[in-house]
């Protein structure tokens, strides 16, 4: 992580172009197609997938294909590997000790697991909003949202800082909530504005993808309606990929579903269908999917 | 059963405790054997039967053993004060006669009864300041490799060390200077910095184990936004990990500083003693405030009791220093900690 590559990385022309990303590291990796219009949504196509916690196999064997400008809802009850497979796509999942990887995860045809790919890099094209908001308690709401253009992007002019940070509030529905206090900490608003924030600041950095970890758990119903508007809107710059525990959710904000089981306590989950969310909704193939998306189980 | 008992008025368990005590007083008057100290004891016990069989007969028997559980703890409380009131109080009343413009100006240098505590002054806040330089970045770097890098078997043989560390006898760290230093410069050395290295060993411990504490309640799901940024591991630590625990690692590193600035054993063998001011921690000896104090009793001049009060200034200034540095670490805690849920 202290290498030479993170360092470059770290230059605005690098982050601001879409660059494929093993690019700095290995000469002979494909390069993946450049969008004209800077980022744009990108495919995640997951093939084989099993990831363990230790010597526990945690998900085992998904191969599944997350569109762009789609919102894929990942369903399922608790425990069956929703989370730890949302936060394999950003290698977030290896950050757990004892967390590993195995099979292809591929952003639009390259293989974030490959040689020579830095985790770091990976995590700037996918960004990710977690279950709790988690605002920088030490930060301004301003600075919140150019956190990771603070953190990451290098030196950059005021004026074009503002534009960013004003897009992405507006992005994120909260510009005209805090317009008035960009300066007052973050931590001083409410749990639906400051999960806005986390949206807003994982925007902000112009991911090509977005993961959502059950993003309303901690909200209140219109809070929750105000960020599945929100989702509705992104999927037009983004490939989004949400996990929800909340049925109506899913079937509301998504447009491809993909329900995860496992059959007993102990054993990896698996994927257990994945298709329209209409489809999954009205005339699955699986008798658990009907079952869970019913409200029956067993 | 009737829920509604009687109560006891609001002055009772110091009322309880005043007629204790009096009573106590008068029967030790009576008996000849009169003192402060044995006056408390017997008050807090005769206190404790009386106010529980007082309860007991209006209130019943729950809140009677409440109130003397109550009673007992405030008594604990109030015995664990008395050493550290009547400390604070002793130094300050034989230490007042002692301070003056000149204890703060003059050093001892030429004059053979009288002159000043400065170059005392002078040399703790030098040796503590060398000291703080020195253990600060290493206690901090190694309290982010224990809580951020640190795994498994190394970590834990490291936080087994540390433990044994914040244990080690003082003089033994002086020594350990000493003998450092002594493989370099030759026997009897006498360096101020010496003195700062001697404090460092035992001051590193205390800020490690307080800043990985502080780092440790640093929430995890921050360092994970700050990762799903793109953010590189060092700058989460030094952007985010860090400021988030700001008020703790400076009230953490303020307490480590009070601890060892009375230090006294491990700079009589390392920094020496001497009479007059230097302000070069590598060059010569240099004196400080304990080791001031504790030659001024030991071997006093002619006028015994101006050496003596000169030996309880600099004990007042001492505990002065330390009160100091704990009022600024309370500030610096609460003007600047951050909220974390």
């Amino acid at each position: 992580m202290f290498g030479a590559k993170s360092e470059t990385a770290e230059t605005p022309e690098q982050t601001a172009g879409s660059k494929p990303l093993g690019e700095t590291a290995t000469a002979g990796s494909t390069p993946s197609p450049v969008s004209a219009i800077g980022r744009g949504a990108k495919t995640i196509d997951v093939s084989d997938a099993n990831l363990y916690y230790g010597d526990f196999h945690a998900v085992e064997d998904v191969t599944m294909k997350i569109e762009p400008n789609k919102v894929t809802a990942l369903i399922g009850s608790s425990g069956c590997g929703k989370t730890t497979f949302l936060r394999s796509l950003n290698r977030m999942h290896e950050l757990t000790p004892g967390g590993t990887v195995k099979g292809e995860i591929r952003l639009d045809g390259e293989d974030i697991y490959g040689r020579g790919i830095d985790p770091v890099e990976v995590r700037r094209l996918i960004g990710m909003v977690f279950q709790a908001p988690n605002p920088f308690p030490t930060m301004s709401i301003y600075d919140n949202v150019a956190a990771g253009l603070n953190l990451n992007a290098g030196r950059m002019k005021k004026p074009d800082k503002d534009a960013i940070v004003e897009r992405s509030l507006r992005g994120a529905h909260l510009w005209e909530e805090v317009k008035d206090r960009l300066d007052k900490p973050g931590s001083g608003l409410s749990g639906g504005q400051q999960q806005r924030l986390c949206i807003a600041r994982a925007i902000a950095v112009e991911p090509e993808v977005l993961l959502m970890d059950e993003p309303c758990s901690a909200l209140d119903p219109v809070a929750t309606l105000a960020i599945e508007d929100l989702i509705g809107e992104l999927k037009n710059r983004f490939t989004i990929a949400i996990v929800t525990h909340n049925m109506q959710q899913a079937a509301r904000a998504s447009d491809i579903t993909a329900f995860f089981n496992l059959e007993k306590s102990g054993t990896p989950g698996r994927l257990i269908e994945i298709g329209p969310t209409e489809k999954i909704f009205m005339k699955p193939d699986e008798k658990a999917t009907e079952d869970y998306v019913s409200g029956r189980f067993g | 059963m009737a829920v509604a008992r009687g109560i006891l008025p609001s002055w009772a368990p110091y009322g309880a405790f005043a007629g204790a005590a009096l009573l106590s007083a008068v029967v030790l008057l009576a008996a000849g054997s009169f003192t402060i100290a044995l006056t408390l004891v017997f008050a807090v016990l005769v206190s404790c039967v009386g106010l529980y069989a007082w309860s007991r007969a209006v209130e019943g028997s729950r809140r009677a053993k409440d109130r003397v559980v109550t009673l007992a703890i405030a008594s604990a409380f109030g015995l664990a004060m008395i050493p550290l009131l009547s400390l604070i109080f002793e130094v300050a009343k034989r230490g007042i006669p002692g301070l003056s413009v000149e204890f703060f100006t003059d050093s001892a240098r030429g004059v053979v009864n009288g002159g000043g505590a400065a170059h005392a002054i002078l040399g703790t806040l030098i040796i503590t300041g060398v000291a703080v330089l020195i253990s600060v970045p290493i206690g901090l770097m190694a309290a982010i490799y224990l809580t951020e890098y640190g795994t498994g078997k190394l970590r834990r043989a490291l936080t087994f060390f540390v433990d044994v560390m914040t244990g080690i006898p003082s003089i033994v760290a002086g020594l350990f200077a000493y003998a450092l230093f002594e493989i370099f410069f030759g026997p009897g050395i006498r360096l101020g910095v010496m003195g700062s290295l001697a404090l460092s060993v035992l001051m590193i411990p205390i800020v490690i184990r307080s800043a990985e504490e502080v780092l440790k309640i640093v929430p995890n799901h921050l360092r994970e936004a700050a990762y799903a940024l793109g953010t590189p591991k060092w700058k989460t630590i030094t952007k985010i990990v860090l400021p988030t625990a700001f008020a703790g690692l400076v009230t953490g590193v303020m307490l480590a500083t009070a601890r060892i600035v009375g230090e006294t054993a491990p700079l009589l063998v390392t920094t020496g003693v001497i009479d007059s001011i230097n302000t070069d921690p590598f060059n010569g000896r240099m004196q400080n405030l304990a080791v001031y104090a504790y030659n001024e009793y030991r071997s006093p001049g002619v006028m015994k009791q101006a050496s003596y009060d000169r030996a309880w200034a600099a004990a007042l200034t001492l505990i002065a220093i330390v009160m100091i540095l704990n009022v600024l670490a309370r500030f610096v805690y609460r003007r600047y900690r951050t909220e974390i849920r």
